[in-house]
């Protein structure tokens, strides 16, 4: 089975893509000198990405799901799917880089990104234990290091280093997890596991045992409650674009693993009772409690810090509906909610490179002050909160319509009551920007080229997602189909 | 099918509206042209419907169904009846008033004008939907504007709390309804959000009756039924004159028409069975609503109470499920747009020129505004349901459908007109009659030239309608016929 055949190719050919333009960064970063270095580094990372796309989207199109690598990775159009949107944003992440004071001038930075993001790549297509748990590492250390890139700011450092702890933490309680799945059925690979697991011999305390211990290292990646408390703190610490693809990227790729092993290994009736209960208690109080505290924060980041971790619950809605429908419109809201938060976390970057501050009141008069840039955040914003015409609103409707159609109309109802109170806080920031004057309004605010290039893509993209949303909804249908 | 007149009424203003936010921020008079062409525009489209639409063959017309998401269901599916052809025309008439009136706004045009028309793309797309999926689509796109217009150019002492009230309370009742309507649509099994086909889904009278309030309730919060009605009077007064307008005199109705084609109209078995207790809530608007506004001291409360009483009535002649009923509730929602937009320009030029709204302070403004002083008296001769206006029209039948079923509640409600004539004359009377107060003396400026085009507008489509009922109620009968059969001959 270990040949290396087209097809095994094929499916890590936008890993090999992406490490082939870090060998590049790493080749030509320091024959470029300080002044120009930093655009350059940039360019060539956001130029490999794009070409990673657009070559990946020609020629390695995933057809019948198959495994390759013996069964390490799984080439199929739900990892694809991922994939292409972990690639476009990091693209979108590299452009919010390039102008950043700390970040911008530093190769390393862009090669960071790019390990992540093959780690991520490979999460979503991982269809063994082994390499899954190689995945969520090789993304995981990058990004701690990433969090805490400022070393001369302290907030950075903590912010690194408790991403740090709390990341070996549950990665070891969901390694333990691993190795008891391993013991009981002495397989790996997650399309085994599904078998082995169907006989039902495991008592229903032990079930519960392994799917808690997973839960506990996926949690953690996605900022599900009570494995949320990392997010805030790293988020307002980190620099604002690695928070924005931590938000964004790192969540999906959270979600992809969730979604396999779930509705894979997981998918005997025995498990599937078990953990379906569990996690829309879990999806519940994640949103709940996001929401909730959400309503007090004072710092933008730390808002969309509580928000992210509310969309998690609501995103965790589609998938405890355990249908196609389900994990459909699971992947539909996490495209929406990557194109949203990234332009979310893009315009405050954008402001906070000018201003050097990232607290609510400083926010005041910018719609007089930089209207377009309060645009997108209304855009961005107003998608968060679930409103039309955004990808948001629509996003929120497929994952409640899957809700209802599977019978949890007690979680549709606890997720509408949430985007309720999710109205309210998102509602009174935009207050700050479009009703507050401040003494600053007439200070230039610009935004530097690249930072716009990425802020109109993804405010089109946000439109698009939520008017014409039949080509994204079936992109996800594809996904879904490839667990079923 | 030639042009898709439907798609251009609903999708020129939410393109106009772009095209103006791409206009550099300092050009206010360009912004404010294309406003006004773009709504004169729609005006026309709107008229032409209204002209074009075939009273004889009744039905659903101008119908347009393109595609969205198959695999659920989804499509674009436009199309009016009877019944919301006229709340068409009065979304044309409200819109192109409003930017006639707001001419003098000056902080930041663009963005208003492009708020306010996306929000009447929302209003439209709500009046011309047949699919239930778009049409929560529509109507939230209704709500949200609102906030930002409030909340920014609103009047400066209520405006955050008014908008931020105002979102919240429709919000919720949105969401409320999405919920039952995402339960229509699994139960019925047909795979589709198409309202013509749902309408004949035949749901079991449980289910009907389970449903029946979240989803009747949820959209008639927008309506301003009590008890869920105390959003809206803060919300008229804070608003500044253009949404005053927009929202009393056209979102309201949403809120009533969704509730009838949603409500009503997909779920009859749970409107018979629900109607007794709606009725009773229709009643306490419509005398509560009348009570509250006679107490008020600000002239802006007055009417936004009086909406509230007004859009009783309109609740009032559904909740009889009668056809006399249903007429007058469809023709009064015509009628009290085109009154109440009329009343909230005048308070809002009488507003701009006094700087304040108290009844006890202001006195003698027809000497200085005959005009606005003429609109406001035709304005509540209409709100008093005088005959030979158009409020007659709508209100006579209303209250010959509630006799029909319950004859108390006729007369209880019927305590609301005389309370109306009170407070409606008590008002004309302080404000503009009387001896002006002194400091009011050479600083009552005349209105503009085009405030003065738009209150005739108004002034005489209120008493068109009222001299020449044809020219809407035999329209308006045949939608009703169309709500009649799917009650199964009430």
């Amino acid at each position: 089975m270990l040949g290396y055949d087209a097809t095994s190719i094929m499916a890590i050919l936008p890993e090999i893509l992406l490490l082939l333009t870090g060998v590049l960064v790493l080749v030509y970063e320091p024959l470029w000198n300080k002044e120009t270095q930093r655009r350059n580094a940039g360019w060539l990372t956001f130029g490999g990405l794009l070409a990673t796309i657009v070559i990946s989207l020609l020629f390695a199109r995933p057809g019948a799901p198959q495994e390759v690598f013996g069964g390490m990775v799984r080439f199929d159009w739900l990892g694809f799917a991922f994939k292409m949107f972990f690639i476009f944003a990091a693209a979108m992440t590299t452009l919010f880089f390039m102008d950043h004071e700390k970040l911008g001038s530093r190769g390393q930075a862009y090669l960071l990104l790019l390990a992540a993001t093959i780690g991520m790549n490979l999460m979503a297509s991982a269809a063994d234990l082994v390499m899954l748990y190689l995945a969520i590492e090789t993304t995981s250390i990058p990004l701690y290091v990433l969090a805490g890139f400022m070393k001369d700011s302290d907030e950075s450092t903590e912010a690194g280093f408790k991403y740090l702890l709390f990341g070996a933490m549950t990665s070891a309680v969901m390694l333990y997890g691993f190795s008891l799945l391993f013991g009981f059925t002495g397989t790996t690979d997650l399309y085994a596991l599904m078998g082995a697991l169907t006989a039902g011999q495991l008592p229903a305390g032990t079930a519960f045992g392994l799917i808690f211990l997973v839960t506990v290292g996926l949690g953690f990646k996605v900022a599900l409650f009570p494995f949320h408390f990392w997010a805030p703190d790293v988020y307002q610490g980190a620099p604002t674009p690695v928070a924005a693809f931590l938000s964004t990227a790192s969540k999906a790729a959270g979600f992809a693993v969730f979604a396999r092993l779930f509705m894979v290994a997981f998918s005997s009736m025995e498990f599937s009772a078990i953990w379906v209960n569990f996690l829309a208690i879990l999806a519940a109080v994640t949103m709940t409690v996001g929401n909730l505290i959400a309503l007090g924060q004072k710092d933008v980041k730390r808002l969309l810090a509580y928000s992210s971790v509310a969309h998690a619950g609501y995103a965790m809605i589609g998938l405890v509906a355990f249908s196609e429908l389900g994990i459909q419109s699971v992947v539909f809201y996490l495209i929406a909610y990557i194109f949203t938060n990234l332009a979310a976390f893009g315009a405050v970057a954008a402001f906070e490179r000018v201003t050097g501050t990232t607290e609510i009141a400083a926010f005041a008069g910018l719609s007089r002050r930089a209207s377009s840039l309060a645009l997108v955040l209304l855009a961005a914003f107003l998608s968060l909160a679930g409103m039309p015409p955004f990808g948001g609103f629509v996003a929120k409707v497929f994952v409640f319509a899957a809700a209802v159609k599977s019978g949890l109309i007690w979680l549709a109802i606890v997720g509408v009551l949430n985007s309720i109170i999710g109205v309210y806080y998102y509602l009174t920031f935009l207050k700050v920007v479009y009703l507050y004057r401040s003494e600053d309004e007439d200070k230039p605010l610009p935004v530097p080229s690249p930072y716009l290039m990425a802020l109109v893509v993804l405010s089109i993209g946000v439109i698009l997602l939520g008017t014409v949303f039949a080509p994204w909804f079936g992109l996800s249908g594809n996904a879904a189909i490839a667990l079923f | 099918m030639a042009f898709p007149v439907l798609s251009a009424i609903v999708f020129l203003p939410a393109i106009a509206g772009i095209i103006i936010l791409m206009i550099p921020e300092e050009r206010k008079t360009e912004v404010r042209v294309t406003a006004l062409a773009a709504a004169t525009f729609a005006l026309l489209l709107s008229i032409f419907v209204y002209v074009s639409y075939d009273v004889a063959a009744g039905g659903y017309q101008f119908i347009e169904e393109y595609s969205w998401l198959p695999s659920l269901g989804i499509s674009l599916k436009l199309g009016v009846d009877g019944i919301s052809t006229p709340l068409i025309l009065l979304t044309g008439v409200v819109m192109f008033t409003g930017v006639l009136i707001s001419w003098g706004i000056d902080d930041r045009p663009r963005e208003f004008f492009a708020f306010l028309f996306i929000l009447a793309s929302g209003v439209f797309g709500v009046f011309a939907s047949l699919d239930l999926f778009m049409l929560f689509f529509f109507y939230e796109i209704a709500v949200f504007p609102m906030y930002l217009l409030i909340a920014i150019w609103g009047w400066v002492k209520t405006r955050e709390y008014a908008a931020m009230k105002l979102t919240l309370y429709l919000f919720v009742g949105s969401v409320v309804a999405l919920v039952g309507a995402l339960a229509m649509y699994w139960e019925s099994g047909l795979g589709t959000f198409d309202m013509l086909a749902l309408q004949h889904a035949n749901f079991s009278p449980e289910f009907q009756r389970l449903w029946f309030p979240f989803v009747f309730m949820g959209f008639a919060v927008l309506g301003g039924i009590f008890p869920v009605h105390n959003w809206s009077p803060d919300g008229h007064v804070a608003a500044p004159t253009a949404v005053s307008m927009f929202h009393a005199g056209v979102l309201m109705k949403l809120g009533a028409f969704a509730a009838l084609r949603v409500g009503i109209m997909l779920l009859p078995e749970g409107a018979k069975y629900h109607m007794k207790w709606v009725i009773l809530l229709a009643l306490v608007n419509v005398v509560y609503g009348a009570f509250i506004a006679m107490v008020q001291t600000d002239f802006k409360y007055v009417i936004g109470f009086s909406s509230v009483s007004h859009m009783g009535l309109v609740m009032m002649g559904f909740a009889t499920l009668t056809e006399k009923g249903l007429i007058g509730a469809s023709v009064q929602m015509f009628s009290h747009g085109v009154m109440t937009a009329l009343f909230f320009a005048a308070v809002g030029m009488v507003y701009d020129r006094a700087h304040t709204r108290e009844i006890p302070k202001l006195g003698g403004m027809a000497k200085p505004l005959p005009l606005v002083a003429f609109g406001f008296i035709v304005g509540g001769l209409v709100s008093m349901g005088m005959p030979g206006f158009s409020g007659f029209v709508a209100e006579f039948p209303i209250f010959m459908g509630v006799w029909e079923v319950k004859p108390w509640i006729a007369i209880v409600a019927s305590i609301s007109i005389v309370i109306t004539a009170s407070y409606i004359m008590l008002v004309i009377r302080r404000v503009f009659f009387g001896e002006m107060p002194a400091e009011f003396e050479g600083h009552i400026g005349p209105i503009r030239v085009l405030d003065k085009i738009a209150i005739l507008f108004l002034v005489s489509l209120m008493m068109l309608l009222g001299l020449f009922p044809s020219v809407m109620l035999p329209m308006v009968q045949s939608g009703v016929q169309g709500v009649l059969s799917l009650l199964g001959g009430a």
